[in-house]
């Protein structure tokens, strides 16, 4: 589970079945001082976020466990759009 | 398992409902000696620990599920215990803070 910022919207006509109705955001990756880290990653949104918004996403398996349907070929969600992340200075 | 120390919280309002009422913090990896070691990541508390400790993380989503006896949970990692002293070759080489 990592923090995100959500650069924008990635639109799909033709994807997996399944995958109908998903919306999928582009993410960077953080740290948790806020500096970006490691590639950007397209992940389904499952909280209603918008470009800019910090996020908590979710990888892998439990990806597709934030989904309506629980089976889809997913391998990041967001979860949460964060209000306040309190970490001590470096 | 590995061994964290948390190093922050993360605070959010709009969430997947499953998270609801779950503190979630940021966890940084550390060595036996304590030294961070990988990138930080977020952990879901589950013991009620606090910034500064060092605790057991969980990061399988498996053992989440089972922790939290629900078969839908978007949770990997879990915070489920917090290190009192970490003994090594007959010498305590970690202690809680």
């Amino acid at each position: 589970m990592y923090l995100g910022q959500v650069l924008g919207t990635v639109v799909a006509a033709r994807k997996a079945k399944n995958m109908d109705g998903l919306r999928l955001m582009l993410v960077q990756p953080l740290t948790e001082q806020r500096t970006p880290k490691g590639n950007v990653v397209v992940a389904v949104d499952a909280v209603n976020a918008g470009p800019g918004d910090l996020v908590h996403l979710v990888s892998s398996r439990e990806a597709s466990l934030a989904c309506p349907n629980t089976f889809v070929p997913v391998d990041a969600a967001i979860c949460g759009i964060v209000d306040a992340l309190d970490v001590e200075a470096p | 398992m590995t061994l964290c120390r948390v190093k922050g919280t993360v605070v959010s309002t709009v969430k997947h409902p499953t998270y609801k009422g779950l503190k979630l913090y940021v966890v940084q990896p550390v060595d036996e000696n304590g030294k961070p070691v990988d990138s930080s990541f977020l952990a879901v508390d589950q013991v009620q620990s606090g910034v500064g400790d060092l605790v057991l993380v969980v990061t399988e989503g498996n053992s989440a599920r089972q922790i939290f006896k629900q078969k839908i949970l978007p949770i990997r990692s879990v915070i489920v215990g917090v290190v009192d002293a970490v003994d090594y070759h007959a010498s305590t080489v970690l202690e809680a803070r």
